[in-house]
């Protein structure tokens, strides 16, 4: 189980929280305007990577932010979190 | 006949405190301090139980958490009772009931011993290829297969004993109690470090506590007595918790540990009262060190399975800390040194040792010139080839081994015995480590796997780390520790140790034998009676990957996890395939490290624990009135409210007329509020709901149905405008909590820039729904200051009212058709405001009415339920909802996908009315519905949803979605059933009022 360093609340433990799926991806604008295959990749597609994943999570029993989360699946390092509308870190 | 095989007072057993206890029916006796394995062993019995699969007989093999043979039932037929409990763990206690398992009539005459002689029919995989075939016949099979499998039998009555969980926290958490977790303990405590030092035994010291020879030595004592003074000087430490008979089951990521502290298992049954039983431990260590021992290696040759055939370093153990020799005819077998510290201890204690055999032909070993001095006879380079005895080792084989090992060669030797010790060197324990994520690598020189990176803040220590030499340990642990721990020095730095082991080793993964492997039967798990033959043969059927072979030959897969045999299959693999041990890897080693009972994984959280369990504040109210509760999510809603003798159908029947024809009352609490306020929150309702809300006027409700991104229908409720940027939402009764964590996410995330407030306010209002003709002359009569009139107080809209003094909303909003009224007043006056409408009520029998009526009155105006009409593959449009999705709106969530190719199609499954043939005949929920039967396969075209006599229409109703079912309206479809097939038409879902009338009558 993680210890997780909620941007707003600090270290809890990883059962206050909940795992949103992948993070930074943004609903269209202009959803009319998009063909069915667009509006599917925004819908469906979802990557599910061994290594460094960009992740949304939410302080469920906390604060109940939602925050992003970069972790590394592959051994659950959890390496950033930054709030929402903060540009994910690059190293 | 049982002998007295207690030769000399043990380290841990108090012969002033006898206990008797029985086994199998016979009554035995041991001291305080034995284990149930020790005192048996003490009385002669080493015959315990049969074999998983051959039900060969079987017995003790070793002294700890590995065994994989004496695996016992505790206090059968009793509550208590417990399987698969290992005799070399049970504590012995006054009134002690054990008995053996997976026999039958009795462990000496076992009918199923006949496998034993079936085996060649029975090789690896053999149900998965005999019942195959014909497929059809598996139930008939499954029935006797299933009768003869299984190993002990489940209570079968409630669990008297309690549980509990508890969180601890420290610096430093120590796993195992042996030299060097000791070493660990004191100096991690002494540094500043809040310690937790836990162990499964009851005792502290692990082997060493025992190990009193000339041969090892610290500081000019024997290593028994050094360690002896360390254990009295930790004991005394504050910073230092100390938990015995606690073992760690599992170790997770971010070093988080479960472990289960036994409290009372050890206490006579009389004693346990008012006792915890187990305790969980949930431990979040900073630093973690194991130090969790290594674990004895068995040697794989024929018949090696069989009772009198132990660890040589259980005969050690079992000994010198309890007293009891084995046998009185003892043969060690063995390819390093560890035997011969076994046989001093059986010759300090004068226990008869026949002859050693060692696979090593050259030894320079103090130990064995030592033993030697005894003049036992010591045949080196030779194998025991096989073994005899049924129910209890008489002799044994032996021969000599060919200069490569592969073969046997010269000419046989028979020698007698009643008990064989067995040493094939030692295996590190390493489950925990390698649970928590650390990776292993493969040692060549000893053949072992030992920790090679971790995954988080941890060490491991001693022999679990391949440092089986005292002196090894007593130079590597402080060297580590001092690092680990970011310390200047310990005070072990400079210990004069004598350690007088040779650590060759012959390491012979399949011993050779002179019979060819197919007569063999060589275990390599007992626990699952897997043999080397059965590896092989995986091998030969194509099988490569361990995890395969594992799963194939059930290798490893009994309650002991293969704690012995594991690496023997490993190596046999490696050697057949000809691939290296360390590229093979191992399987994976999964918690818990020894089982767990169900009554320690839930602690706390049973019967009316087990779950939250929310009442409404008019609960009291329902239980005195005699309703049946049916649960919704955590909710508990009355559920009908029977009368004397009336049933279920008799009830509902009753309600639901009253509702119709004069009134009926309602506990809606149970739903879902939500209070939104802020400068935007018109534009965010836009947004979440399908229909239009701009235009909605202050005062007024309005019904909206909410989408997922995906276009399928996630919750519905009427949502009233308090004011300008002021509204409630109501939400399914199931669907509250995630409805406002959908709109915290979409706000949160997608929108922030809207001004809107969420404030979650279920429990803060009780709601009282009271409907039927007569509701409006019963709302006069409690408020009697409101203006009820149609054009004051129209459907769909509400008006803030006094109940006496106390504030309320009321919305006119009708779920059932009716002309109707919800009561929303602060919860605590629930109950109160219910009672004031009964008390109006009372001259149109107002009835109240439950969950069952509520859904029979809905579906007569074919209203939907969101998860029981509908699950998440349902859009508007299959709903014939069309009029509630807006045309004009940009967006809101979900429209998107209304016209995805997908949810276009015509031939969706769409929500349809369904009549029956016959009035009388009620339709059951979930009942498939097709066109036609004769077809085979059978075209199942969609299911029955909703279904009820209604007792307004007199005739049954129901619901169903229906491939292509819009355009199927009066066409006749059927509802097969076991018994018949029930003839049924398509209506329009509305089946009452379609004008509506009723809501204003």
């Amino acid at each position: 189980m993680f210890i997780i360093n909620c941007p707003f609340c600090g270290k809890r433990e990883q059962s206050e929280f909940k795992a949103g799926g992948e993070a930074h991806i943004v609903r269209p604008k202009q959803p009319t305007e998009l063909s069915d295959d667009q509006w599917a990749e925004y819908l469906f597609m979802r990557k599910n990577i061994k290594g460094i994943q960009f992740e949304r999570w939410n302080h469920a029993h906390g604060c109940r932010k939602w925050f992003n989360m970069v972790r590394d699946t592959s051994n659950d390092e959890i390496k950033a979190v930054y709030k929402m509308g903060e540009k994910p870190p690059t190293k | 006949m049982t002998k007295n095989l207690r030769v000399k007072s043990g380290k841990v057993i108090d012969e002033t405190y006898r206990i008797s206890f029985k086994f199998n029916g016979n009554t035995y006796y041991g001291f305080k301090g034995d284990t149930l394995s020790s005192a048996l062993l003490a009385n002669d019995v080493h015959l315990v139980g049969r074999s998983f699969k051959y039900h060969r007989p079987r017995g003790i093999m070793t002294a700890g958490s590995e065994e994989p043979n004496a695996i016992v039932q505790l206090h059968d037929k009793s509550s208590r009772t417990e399987p698969n409990v290992r005799a070399t763990e049970v504590e012995i206690y006054e009134g002690l009931e054990a008995s053996s398992q997976n026999c039958w009539p009795s462990v000496k005459f076992d009918i199923g011993g006949i496998n034993n002689f079936l085996s060649p029919l029975i090789p690896a995989g053999f149900y998965y290829k005999t019942f195959m075939w014909p497929a059809s016949f598996w139930e008939k099979y499954e029935y006797f297969i299933r009768k003869s499998a299984g190993l002990g039998k489940s209570p079968t009555e409630p669990d008297p004993d309690v549980y509990e969980h508890k969180y601890i926290h420290c610096d430093v958490l120590v796993i195992g109690s042996g030299i060097s977790g000791i070493m660990a303990a004191k100096i991690a405590a002494k540094n500043g470090f809040k310690t937790l030092l836990v162990d499964e035994k009851p005792n502290l010291g692990g082997s060493t506590i025992y190990q009193n020879s000339d041969y090892f030595k610290i500081n000019n004592q024997n290593s028994n007595s050094w360690l002896e003074k360390e254990i009295n000087e930790i004991k005394k430490l504050e910073n230092l918790e100390i938990k015995t008979r606690t073992s760690v089951a599992a170790y997770h990521g971010y070093n988080f540990l479960l472990a289960r502290e036994n409290l009372t298992d050890h206490l006579p049954i009389e004693q346990r009262k008012g006792k915890t039983r187990h305790r969980l431990l949930k431990i979040r260590a900073n630093k973690v060190i194991s130090a969790t021992g290594s674990i004895e290696r068995p040697m794989i040759f024929d018949n090696n399975d069989r009772p009198g055939i132990l660890l040589s370093s259980a005969v050690k153990r079992y000994a010198d800390l309890f007293g009891v020799a084995c046998g009185e005819k003892c043969i060690l077998f063995t390819n390093n040194d560890s035997a011969y510290e076994t046989a001093i201890s059986l010759i300090q204690k004068g226990i008869n040792i026949e002859a050693i055999v060692d696979n090593r032909e050259k030894v320079d070993s103090k130990l064995l010139y030592e033993v030697e001095k005894s003049n036992i006879k010591i045949f080196k380079g030779y194998t025991v080839t096989d073994t005899f005895g049924y129910k209890r080792i008489n002799k044994i084989s032996i021969k000599q081994l060919s200069k490569d090992g592969q073969k046997v060669v010269g000419s046989k030797i028979s020698l007698t015995c009643d008990c064989l010790g067995v040493s094939g060197g030692w295996t590190p324990a390493v489950h925990l480590f390698t649970q928590s994520g650390g990776k292993l690598k493969f040692r060549e020189d000893d053949q072992v796997f030992i920790p090679n990176t971790y995954p988080s803040d941890q060490i491991s220590i001693g022999s679990c780390n391949g440092d089986f030499t005292l002196d090894e340990i007593l130079i590597n642990t402080p060297k580590s520790l001092k690092e680990f721990l970011n310390i200047k020095s310990t005070n072990y730095e400079n210990l004069e140790v004598v350690s007088s082991i040779n650590k060759s080793k012959r390491n012979i993964w399949l011993l050779p034998s002179d019979k060819v492997l197919g007569k063999t039967k060589s275990f390599v798990d007992y626990q699952n009676d897997a043999t080397a033959k059965d590896i092989k043969l995986a091998l030969r059927e194509g099988f490569r990957s361990i995890e395969h072979v594992k799963r194939y030959t059930t290798t490893g897969m009994g309650t002991d996890q293969g704690k012995l045999g594991n690496m023997h299959a490993l190596g046999i693999i490696s050697e057949t395939a000809g691939a290296k041990m360390g590229e093979l890897g191992t399987t994976t080693f999964r918690p818990p490290y020894t089982p767990l009972t169900f009554g320690t994984i839930v602690g706390r959280n049973v019967g009316e624990y087990f779950d939250v369990i929310r009442k409404t504040p008019i609960h009291n109210w329902h239980e005195k009135n005699k309703a049946e509760f049916e649960n919704v999510g955590q909710w508990k809603r009355a559920w009908y409210y029977p009368t004397e003798n009336e049933s279920m159908h008799q009830a509902v029947q009753r309600e639901s007329k009253a509702a119709r024809e004069s009134a009926g009352i309602l506990d809606a609490s149970t739903l879902g509020k939500i209070d939104i306020q802020g400068t935007d929150a018109s534009e965010f309702l836009n947004r979440v709901y399908t229909n239009a809300w701009s235009k909605l006027a202050v005062g007024k409700c309005r019904y909206g149905l909410m989408l997922n991104e995906d276009g399928m229908v996630y919750d519905d409720g009427v949502t009233t405008r308090l004011g300008e940027n002021h509204y409630i939402m109501t939400t399914t009764t199931g669907g509250a909590a995630n409805v406002m964590g959908k709109l915290e996410d979409y706000l949160q995330t997608e929108w922030p820039e809207l001004d809107v407030y969420l404030t979650s306010v279920t429990d803060h209002f009780a709601t009282v729904s009271v409907c039927g003709p007569n509701s409006k002359k019963i709302l006069k009569k409690v408020i009697p200051d409101l203006d009820f009139s149609d054009e004051n107080f129209p459907h769909m809209s509400f008006k803030n009212a006094k109940i006496g003094k106390i504030n309320c909303r009321i919305m006119r909003i009708s779920f059932t058709g009716e002309h109707s009224y919800e009561i929303n007043i602060q919860a605590n006056y629930g109950k109160s405001a219910w009672e004031k409408c009964m008390e109006a009520g009372k001259d149109y029998n107002i009835t109240p009415y439950g969950t069952e009526t509520m859904h029979l009155l809905r579906a007569e105006k074919g209203f939907i339920i969101v998860g029981q009409d509908t699950d998440a593959t349902m859009t508007p449009i299959d709903l014939q909802m069309d009029w509630i999705v807006s045309k004009k709106k940009y967006d809101f969530i979900g429209k998107r996908s209304l016209y995805r190719s997908d949810t276009i199609k015509e031939d969706r499954k769409q929500l349809v009315g369904l009549l029956t043939e016959d009035p009388n005949e009620v339709l059951e929920e979930g009942a498939q519905i097709v066109a036609d039967v004769n077809k085979s396969p059978i075209e199942m075209l969609g299911h029955i949803t909703s279904s009820y006599y209604s007792p307004n229409l007199k005739k049954s109703i129901a619901l169903g979605v229906v491939r292509g079912g819009k355009n199927m309206m009066g066409q006749k479809l059927i509802i097969p059933m076991e018994k018949k097939n029930i003839n049924v038409t398509v209506a329009d879902p509305v089946f009452l009022d379609k004008e509506n009338k009723r809501l204003n009558a």
